[in-house]
């Protein structure tokens, strides 16, 4: 590797201090360092050896809990492509094709606007190191989006989620909201045509959808029956989709790319727990939370989306994904541990209250998460009083 | 009441060189180094001698021109050969050539019994003259203690939980007697108890047991259960306001001596530790001695790091530095100025981690496994990003990553009431070793606990 090393350290010339391009520092050092681990030693003083982890390592686990749910998802695109046009695929290979087409795209385009350019323009101006994070915002993003979205709107929202909600707040590890949500609420209140309804959640490509075809997600199914008055799980089985419950939980059906297959999700989700990177706390209390409220909910049972039974609202709609993915973004959740179960929890509750008490939204973990991460800095603030309590009691000044 | 209080959170960095369970009293130093840096907080330290004059052992040669009281003297007799100075003329090192035969500086000496009578003020003079005084150290701060407070209680840490940490049933040998004279001297200082915290998982030097007039109470768990600081705070938390004092055992047993015998005995054993030690094992020297003595001829390769104390809150002194005063291991490490090719993502199993992240695969090795590492950070400087890791390694009602963060954003209240006044360095200094974002912990601690006591 001292051929490539030697390399490096001739092209890094003119990027130290002092040479031409010296504003673009940080650039050069990103693509350094992530061919090499640099030769930093500890400080004179303090601690001499250094444990093995860093930033890249800690975001890559994320992003490799992410791919079996992306990788699934990819395939489903194409699942639902091929169900709705009503062609037969020679192979499971056409299936990931159609899916690969449509998603690497979408991934090319939030990486090359959320990172190379914004990114990079941010530590040129604001001259601070890129930072790790965005990595995993820009598998995010694209797992969160329908397989319709147009580009150019992926582009802009990944711009904005940068801007808005990280840089303007300081960067990574100072934003308040989770990025790849921001990206979302960005384009579901910019252009809801294009991320809501029945009609984008399959990819559809120049084809057209063979007759009697809906589209719909079991979310939009399940608050339909507000209106029609039917039995939730009797409307599931009446769709041409397949939506058992066991289906629901394997994925094979419309939604936004990563968040249709709970097993996979729970894979990664396995994973972020084994190596903690992902806290289990808030896992749990946000399917816990979601759970009770659902129960609770039926057994006011005021009407038939109320009635549904509770473990559904843990398969059908982006719930499982925001669990695993986006509520245990370290930084945007609760930073005390304790505040960690009241966190998920909330997030829980509120996503089965929007969804079944507000007819505008068939999803609610998106702007549950969104709100508890606005609200997560005040549970903190009461878990640090309460530690501060017990230190103050016995003092005698 | 005795407590014992068992320890869950923490992380033994289990590395290799471990001393062996040997003496050596052949080696002798040339020269020995008095050096301010040792004395957090000291303000202004000045020099008292003079390159060329001789001093005996407990002779002054520093002191701060803050509070003069304190002396702090040469470890052993000879000529002053050096004064080094920084930048600014900041003082360095008083560097002392040894005698072959040390000559000591005469103060008066007790019968057992004697130290019973004693008043407390004379013993106070004493050990603030003969330069014993140093070891006795204020939290909060974790400074040299004033000798007008009157401390609530006073911690003595009889076990040293740090990485390849000396074992104290071999670096104290015979030093019962003086021991329980530093203990009784130490008494007349507080009203409240003398804790003595010992390991219960271990093998406990009976010199600890058998102290009279103490409190003895076990600890287990993972470093850093060793850490007076974490002793004090399951024992007798420190609010605002309070004052408790530590001494380190070898304090102790040098207060001990100088009552019994009219000295300032500077002698101690020390382990040599660390992977690139030929032959790590014990040896008898006295205080700021030149680490060369040690490492002439016993290092496996000569690109290493010389660390006075253990890895995790040491100082780099270099290949001709002294110890510190309150050093009682020198480790010998690797030294990590190396690329590694895309090595923020290789599985590695040889590297050790507290944590778990893709690749990380030490934890498979169990923790009998000594570990050989070097100096690189293992990564670059990142923005501050909450793991909820160090919170896993402190065993202590505190919120590590909240009192950061007041110290950074320079809140005085938020750093009081989230308990600066009970750590110090050391305390956080695992969360230095796991930190991800790969920050100065404990200098940013040290930074927050300067505010608290000069502003």
């Amino acid at each position: 590797m001292k051929f490539l090393r030697n390399i490096v350290e001739k092209a890094k010339v003119p990027f130290e201090k002092g040479g031409k391009l010296a504003k673009y520092h940080h650039l050069f050092e990103t693509i350094d360092t992530l061919l090499f681990v640099p030769n930093d030693t500890a400080k004179l003083k303090g601690v001499q050896v250094r444990d093995a982890v860093d930033l890249k390592r800690f975001m890559m686990t994320v992003i490799i809990s992410l791919l079996p749910a992306l990788l699934f998802g990819m395939y489903n695109v194409g699942y639902q492509y091929y169900q709705a046009v009503g062609l037969e695929p020679t192979s499971a290979w056409d299936l990931w094709w159609v899916g690969i087409q449509r998603v690497v795209p979408v991934i090319i385009i939030t990486y090359v606007f959320g990172l190379f350019i914004t990114e990079f323009a941010f530590s040129v101006i604001r001259k601070h190191p890129i930072n790790e994070g965005f990595l995993v915002s820009g598998i995010l993003i694209p797992m969160v989006m329908p397989p319709t979205i147009p580009l150019w709107q992926v582009a802009c929202a990944s711009i904005f989620a940068v801007v808005i909600a990280k840089e303007a707040f300081g960067g990574t590890g100072m934003n308040v909201l989770n990025v790849a949500l921001v990206a979302r609420a960005f384009l579901y209140f910019a252009y809801p045509s294009d991320i809501s309804g029945d009609q984008v959640w399959v990819y559809l490509g120049e084809q057209v959808a063979v007759d009697g075809f809906s589209g719909a997600t079991p979310l939009a199914l399940a608050a339909s029956t507000l209106e029609s008055g039917q039995n939730v799980v009797q409307t599931f089985a009446a769709s041409t989709t397949d939506f058992s419950f066991a289906n629901l939980f394997y994925g094979f059906v419309p939604g936004s790319i990563g968040e249709t297959s709970v097993l996979m999700i729970l894979i990664g989700a396995a994973i972020l727990v084994f190596t903690g990177v992902g806290s289990w706390k808030v896992m749990i209390s946000v399917f816990g939370g979601a759970y009770l409220m659902a129960l609770l909910l039926s057994v006011a049972g005021a009407n038939e989306y109320m009635l549904m039974p509770a473990h559904y609202h843990l398969v059908i709609g982006g719930l499982a994904f925001g669990a695993v993915f986006m509520a245990t973004d370290p930084v945007t959740a609760t930073q005390t541990e304790t505040g960690k179960w009241i966190y998920g929890a909330m997030i829980g509750i509120l996503t089965v209250i929007i969804r079944v008490l507000n007819p505008a939204y068939p999803e609610g973990i998106m702007l549950a998460i969104l709100f508890m991460n606005v609200f997560a800095p005040l549970v903190d603030y009461y878990v640090v009083a309460a530690n501060k309590k017990r230190r103050l009691k016995r003092a005698t000044v | 009441m005795p407590k014992t209080v068992k320890l869950r959170k923490g992380f033994d960095i289990n590395l290799a060189g471990k001393a062996e369970k040997k003496i050596s009293d052949s080696l002798h130093s040339r020269t020995y180094a008095v050096k301010p840096a040792d004395f957090i907080g000291m303000q202004r330290p000045k020099a008292l001698v003079s390159v060329g004059d001789s001093v005996k052992a407990g002779t002054p040669v520093l002191a701060d021109k803050k509070n003069e009281t304190v002396n702090y003297v040469s470890p052993v007799s000879g000529e002053v050969i050096d004064i080094k100075r920084g930048e600014k003329r900041k003082l360095l090192e008083i560097v002392i050539q040894a005698d072959k035969e040390i000559s000591y500086e005469s103060f008066k000496n007790y019968s057992t019994s004697d130290l019973v009578k004693v008043s407390k003020d004379e013993l106070k003079e004493q050990m603030l003259k003969a330069g014993v005084w140093p070891n006795i150290l204020t939290r909060p701060f974790g400074v040299v203690a004033n000798s007008n407070d009157t401390p609530k209680s006073i911690f003595i840490s009889a076990f040293d939980s740090s990485p390849l940490a000396p074992d104290y049933n071999i670096s104290f040998k015979g030093d019962d007697k003086a021991f329980q004279a530093g203990v009784s001297v130490l008494k007349k200082f507080t009203d409240g108890y003398i804790h003595i915290n010992v390991n219960s998982a271990d093998e406990v030097n009976p010199m600890f047991l058998n102290a009279d007039g103490v409190q003895i109470n076990k600890f287990t768990g993972k470093h850093p259960a060793g850490n007076v600081g974490v002793q004090i705070h399951h024992v007798d938390p420190i609010a605002k306001g309070d004052i408790v004092w530590t001494v380190s055992p070898f304090g102790v047993v040098q207060i001990g001596k100088l009552f019994l015998e009219g000295k300032f005995d500077a002698s101690k054993i020390i382990a040599l530790t660390g992977s690139e030690v030929s032959n790590p094992q014990y040896y008898k020297t006295f205080a700021g001695a030149n680490v060369k003595t040690f490492t002439d001829g016993n290092l496996k390769n000569d690109h290493v790091r010389y660390v006075s104390g253990n890895i995790l809150t040491g100082e780099n002194v270099g290949e001709d530095g002294h110890l510190g005063f309150y050093a009682n291991q020198f480790t010998v490490l690797p030294e990590g100025d190396h690329f590694q090719f895309m090595g923020w993502i290789l599985p590695t199993i040889n590297k050790l981690s507290f944590h778990r992240a893709f690749g990380l695969l030490s934890f498979l090795n169990g923790s009998k496994k000594e570990y050989v590492l070097d100096t690189n950070t293992q990564g670059e400087p990142r923005a501050f990003v909450q793991t909820g890791a160090f919170e896993k390694v402190v065993p202590m009602d505190i919120l590590p990553t909240h009192l950061l963060k007041a110290i950074l954003a320079e809140d005085f209240d938020e750093m009081e009431e989230l308990g600066l006044y009970e750590v110090i360095e050391e305390d956080f200094a695992l969360c230095e070793f796991i930190d991800v974002s790969k920050h100065d912990v404990q200098s940013i601690l040290r930074e927050g606990l300067d505010l608290l006591q000069y502003s």
